[in-house]
């Protein structure tokens, strides 16, 4: 397992667990109660330190190498019961941007999500995460494909922010974007969407949009990652704790200022040190909610959508 | 998002600068040199030629300008003046956020990065969203999306159509993920505005970036632009440094966009308000 630098001292208790173990097996002598302890010990040490988690150590916690990605909380959650759909229908297959149809409980979801991935080879296959406007068009079309047969849809959020060159700007980014969000307000299907790791700026918000806004404890969403904030308002890259602290951007932040509905629990240690324990509580909580927003009239449950977002903002008047 | 406030950091750097040398300042203040063929006249025929040089360069100007410019004898009623930024999240960088607003207020004269009213063009009746740059960039925060949303209302209770100028870096940093909900919520009433067929006409200035492109900037029933106006979803300098070498001439401006179909028609400051009847005309009759 990777460690994160403060998570330096599990590591130390870790090193000794293993060194026992391998004690245990070459010399042949029952070590069963200094590992237990050992394991005590690292149990306690991961609550102590989660339970203080720093914006910042959350930052770093929702990028961490080993956290799951969109396709593997899919491929639990439908059990394998998948179909991707792939296209634009316009450019390309944006490999940033999964979409398609899958199963839970026998009951078909449309599936949307970033995907990042998870070696060198697959981090520039699918981009880092960052979707091209013909990402965010796919998964229009995939929204609307759910809207037209009746289908749920739940969407995945986990980009550092939509793609950024040349391609992008000349294709529309930005109306791409806008277009989701604008359309997103129009379904008539449930819509729910769960923040699984980075939950940056507009390319978050471009699949978004949803009647619940969910996300797991150790994920950030704000207007900004805080290393660009800190460039831009600090004028340094140094400051990146001070932004994350300014942000107000972890799941807790963001249920106080009331912009999401509801946080997902994460195993002890994060999502990366129990990935099973992970996608069985996001696909019980996303049962919990469709069966929620299934009784509420379509047109009533997109008022109530749009309404949600026209409340958002605090200002003073008079 | 908002990387293109940058471009408002500098612009204040160099006013404090320039404050200290007296003579170069007032020199300023009589002529004004394009920035695009150096050309100088008196800030006065500056102003008569609506900002616009010779060799075509659209220079920025205020939103009480626009106002000028557009409505019939330059009458309009102001909408909801009187909302103002709070600073929700205590947001301090290496200046308080609550200071800079105060600051801004002072120097600009403006309550924040919009202005909304409504008046007539041309006879036809037009209700604005118009964005202040020199207000914190023009960045979108809480006030922008309600006074928007509150435009909006406006527009469709009394079945006229709404344009929103847009003129911004984007979504305010100093407000977080509540800026960057500005841009649902502002969406959200669009949605209304279409639904009851009233138009919605977008207008871009330079510059239209951020958070703003990616939002109501880019829904409009059409959406026009003025010559050369910076209109993307990330700066150009943030561009620059992701692929490592120098932009092609004229990208992401005006005539770039409507060459690659995100724009419905490109027009020239002085000919704007006529255009404008004539748009609104036809969606009258
Ligand atoms: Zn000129």
């Amino acid at each position: 397992m990777i460690l994160l630098d403060f998570e330096e001292q599990i590591g130390e208790l870790l090193e000794q667990l293993e060194k026992l173990r391998e004690v245990e097996a070459t010399a042949e002598i029952d070590m069963t109660g200094s590992i237990s302890e050992i394991e005590e010990k690292i149990k306690k040490k991961r609550k102590e330190i989660y339970s203080n988690l720093t914006p910042w150590q959350r930052v770093q916690v929702s990028r961490h190498p080993e956290r799951p990605y969109t396709l593997s909380y899919i491929e639990a959650i439908t059990g394998g019961d998948f179909i991707e759909l792939h296209g634009d229908r316009h450019v390309k297959d944006d490999k940033a941007m999964i979409t398609g149809f899958g199963t839970i409980d026998g009951k078909t979801v449309m599936f949307i999500g970033q995907q990042k991935g998870a070696n060198t080879k697959m981090r520039s296959y699918r981009n880092f995460g960052m979707a091209n406007p013909e990402g965010y068009r796919k998964a229009l079309r995939a929204m609307k494909l759910a809207e037209k047969f009746n289908k749920p849809i739940v969407t995945f959020l986990d980009t550092p922010g939509a793609a950024c060159g040349l391609e992008a700007e000349e294709r529309g980014q930005g109306e791409a974007i806008a277009r989701n969000i604008f359309e997103m307000l129009n379904l008539k299907v449930p819509v729910i969407c769960i923040v699984i790791g980075e939950g940056a700026s507009g390319g978050a918000l471009g699949i978004g949009v949803g009647d619940r806004v969910l996300m797991l404890e150790n994920t950030w969403y704000s207007v900004i990652s805080p290393e660009s904030c800190s460039s831009i308002l600090w004028r340094s890259w140094d400051f990146k704790v001070q932004a994350a602290d300014a942000l107000n951007l972890t799941a807790e932040n963001m249920y106080d200022q009331k912009l999401i509905d509801r946080i997902i629990d994460e195993p002890l240690g994060g999502a990366h040190t129990n990935p099973e324990k992970t996608f069985e509580t996001v696909k019980n909580v996303i049962i919990e909610e469709l069966e929620k927003l299934g009784k509420l009239d379509p047109v009533k449950r997109m008022e109530l959508r749009r309404d949600k977002f026209l409340n958002m903002g605090v200002y003073n008047e008079g | 998002m908002a990387e293109e406030n940058l471009g408002w950091f500098t612009r204040t750097e160099k006013g404090i600068s320039t404050q200290t040398k007296d003579k170069k300042d007032i020199k300023e203040r009589m002529w004004y040199k394009c920035p695009k063929c150096s050309e100088v006249v008196t800030n006065q025929d500056h102003e008569d030629n609506l900002g616009v040089c010779k060799c075509g360069h659209h220079d920025r100007i205020s939103t009480k300008r626009y106002f000028e410019i557009i409505f019939d004898d330059n009458k309009y009623k102001e909408l909801d003046r009187n909302i103002t930024s709070a600073d929700p999240l205590n947001f301090k960088d290496r200046k308080n956020y609550s200071e800079r607003l105060v600051g801004m207020t002072k120097k600009t004269g403006l309550k924040d990065a919009i202005t909304t009213a409504v008046g007539k063009v041309g006879g036809y009746a037009l209700v604005i969203a118009s964005m202040n740059f020199e207000f914190i960039g023009g960045s979108m925060g809480a006030v922008v999306g309600e006074k928007i949303v509150r435009a909006g209302d406006y527009a469709l209770k009394n079945k006229i159509p709404f344009m929103i100028v847009s003129k911004s870096g984007g979504a305010r940093m100093m407000e977080a993920a509540l800026s960057l909900m500005q841009l649902a919520k502002t969406s959200a009433k669009l949605n209304q505005l279409s639904e009851a067929k009233v138009p919605y006409i977008s207008l871009c200035l330079d510059p239209t970036t951020g958070g703003t492109t990616a939002s109501f900037a880019m829904l409009g029933d059409v959406i026009i632009a003025e010559p050369g106006a910076l209109i993307g979803f990330a700066g150009p300098r943030v561009i620059k440094e992701t692929i490592g070498r120098d932009l092609p001439e004229g990208f992401q401006r005006s005539e770039f966009l409507l060459e690659h179909g995100f724009l419905d028609y490109i027009v020239e400051r002085k000919n704007l308000k006529e255009k404008l009847a004539q748009q609104l005309r036809m969606f009258a009759n």
